[in-house]
């Protein structure tokens, strides 16, 4: 890692500068990561009395506990639905609004906005419209013969998540894909459509390949928005019900650990998130490395 | 030449208009909601059209709250939701120039340390350590405070990134002349890489003040006291007291409104800034 040709030979200074952001870094987020890492190796009752090594055995109680596995499920069922439409509906726009040309700014701006609401309120608003007695959507599917409750039906339940969650992110899809598919040189789609080639086999052969390292970033951001930024989405509605039907992993944690005080459990919930960051971490800045690989 | 396709074209603004449908029905509905008297909920009267109680309902959810569900107003919420939102901002934004100033323009032992160090906290979201940062928020007294709210938050890799990228850019021969000039470092600082850096800047913010007006966890786990609600999590309380069926629905999405208002303005105002820090940040 580079510093400047010409630098300044500052003694102290260079250590005063870095020590805010250090400090902040050492007290909130080094220390409490290692306290997660240490507690996640001790068996301890929720009143703190007794605290006693176990080694492993927290984790091996994870993986053998059925909640568990069926909350680390219906993370996955969660995570691919909401990247799967959050990137399938901003690419159908971001191609509209290319194609559209000089209005697209028009249309960027009708949006993007989504962007700034809150996890927690797209909840809100898609909880209302869904609403069983009160909701427009649930009363227009009733008139369908369709019956709807996400206060008793899970599946009904997690259908409205995910569609609030995927809501609030297909406008930062879109903005991607736009400025992806704008820096295609047009050159090469003229010269393939000169050869004859139709729009789908254009975008097949050209646009979408040359697409990907913006796909790839993408699927990346998105999961890791569907596994730790949709907290709020779950808190603010459903609270992980009914049942367990939308208890996803960060929601999970906390209601393990700060509802139920299960203090190991929920350290070692701690660390799998912290290897899932990592490993999504990792990957997002593999693809940077090599940002450009025609 | 590529075909004009009339038919593809109009086939993308149809499209294109679908998706504006999509987005703003949601929120279309939550005003209309927010404009109809607590009882039209129950008998099934709330169309797609606003109704007649808009001053009323924003009058109760910003002053009175509500007596029924105990919640408080809102007024003083999203007072706390700015301050903790710009306290963010800038403090993210003071920490990450300072930082990097100093990983760019000095040179010293533990340069490389620092960065990784810094580097790390990408990985640390409040999500995987949340019950031990809050141990240290409670030890250090800072639960149901501002400085509780907002100084956790406010160590970035991300910022420090993208201004070390900024300096990067900057010619050295500016170094070797404000140098020759009798600047030391903390001049050449304020008086020509502040300047220079402005636009990141003003792009960085806006992004960040969106990042801390919608922050949940956090405040979720610091106040318990009412006073330091912030309405972004707040909402949430009332929300549970309208699916008990209480006649609330009319005060939630008033609040629903006035939560997600704020940053949207933000957005739609300084579109050419949100857009440029947006795709700064994720470089």
């Amino acid at each position: 890692m580079q510093a400047k040709r010409v630098t300044f030979g500052g003694g102290i200074v260079p250590y005063l500068l870095l020590a805010p952001q250090l400090a902040i870094t050492v007290i909130f987020f080094l220390w409490p990561a290692g306290q997660a890492l240490y507690t996640s190796l001790f068996a301890e009752d929720a009143f703190g009395l007794s605290r006693q090594f176990v080694g492993l055995a927290n984790f091996v109680a994870l993986l053998e506990d059925p909640s568990y596995r069926s909350s680390f499920v219906i993370t996955i069922i969660f995570s691919v639905s909401v990247a799967g439409i959050s990137l399938g509906l901003g690419l159908l726009f971001a191609l509209a609004a290319d194609k559209v040309g000089r209005r697209a700014m028009v249309y960027q701006t009708l949006l993007i906005w989504p962007y700034a609401v809150a996890p927690a309120v797209a909840a809100i608003l898609w909880w209302y419209m869904f609403d069983p007695s009160v909701g427009i959507v649930a009363r227009g599917l009733r008139i369908l013969g369709i019956g709807w409750n996400h206060h008793l039906n899970g599946t009904d339940a997690l259908i409205m998540v995910i569609l609030a969650a995927s809501w609030k992110q297909v406008s930062y899809n879109f903005l991607f894909f736009l400025a992806g598919l704008q820096a295609i040189p047009r050159t090469l789609v003229e010269a393939a459509a000169l050869d004859g080639a139709g729009p789908w086999l254009r975008f097949r052969k050209i646009v979408w390949p040359l697409l990907a390292p913006t796909t790839f970033f993408l699927l990346v951001v998105n999961v890791v928005y569907a596994f730790f930024d949709t907290f709020g989405i779950i808190h603010a509605t459903t609270g992980g019900g009914p049942g367990q039907s939308t208890t996803i992993l960060v929601y999970k944690v906390f209601k393990d650990g700060f509802e139920s005080l299960n203090l190991g459990a929920s350290a070692a919930q701690s660390v799998v998130l912290l290897v899932i960051v990592i490993g999504l971490t990792a990957l997002q800045f593999r693809h940077i490395e090599r940002k450009v690989h025609y | 030449m590529v075909e004009s396709g009339r038919k593809l074209t109009i086939a993308a603004h149809a499209a294109l208009i679908l998706g504006v449908v999509v987005m703003v029905l949601p929120v279309w509905l939550a005003f209309v909601a927010s404009t109809h008297p607590g009882t039209d909920f129950l008998t099934g009267r709330i169309g797609f059209m606003p109704g007649p109680g808009l001053v009323e309902n924003y009058k109760e959810a910003l002053f009175t709250g509500s007596s029924v569900s105990g919640f408080p107003p809102v007024g003083p919420m999203l007072w706390n939701s700015f301050v903790m939102a710009m306290a963010i901002a800038l403090g993210k934004i003071a920490i990450s120039l300072l930082s990097a100033f100093a990983i760019c323009y000095f040179r010293f032992p533990f340069r490389v340390t620092a960065f990784w160090l810094i580097f790390i906290t990408l990985m640390l979201p409040v999500e995987v350590r949340i019950l031990p940062t809050f141990e240290v928020v409670a030890n250090l007294g800072m639960l149901n405070t501002y400085s509780g709210l907002a100084i956790p938050l406010i160590a970035s890799a991300t910022a420090t990134f993208l201004f070390r990228q900024v300096f990067m850019t900057i010619p050295d021969e500016l170094t070797e002349a404000a140098r020759i000039d009798g600047a030391g470092p903390l001049r050449f600082f304020w008086s020509i890489l502040l300047p220079l850096s402005r636009t990141n800047i003003a792009a960085l913010f806006v992004i960040l003040f969106i990042y801390g007006w919608n922050q949940y966890l956090w405040p979720l786990l610091v106040t318990t006291d009412q006073r330091y609600y912030t309405i972004v999590m707040g909402i949430q309380r009332l929300a549970a007291a309208a699916a008990e069926a209480d006649p609330v629905w009319h005060l939630v999405m008033t609040t629903t409104i006035l939560a997600m208002l704020p940053p949207v303005l933000v957005v739609i105002a300084m579109q050419r800034l949100f857009v440029k820090g947006l795709v700064e940040t994720e470089k």
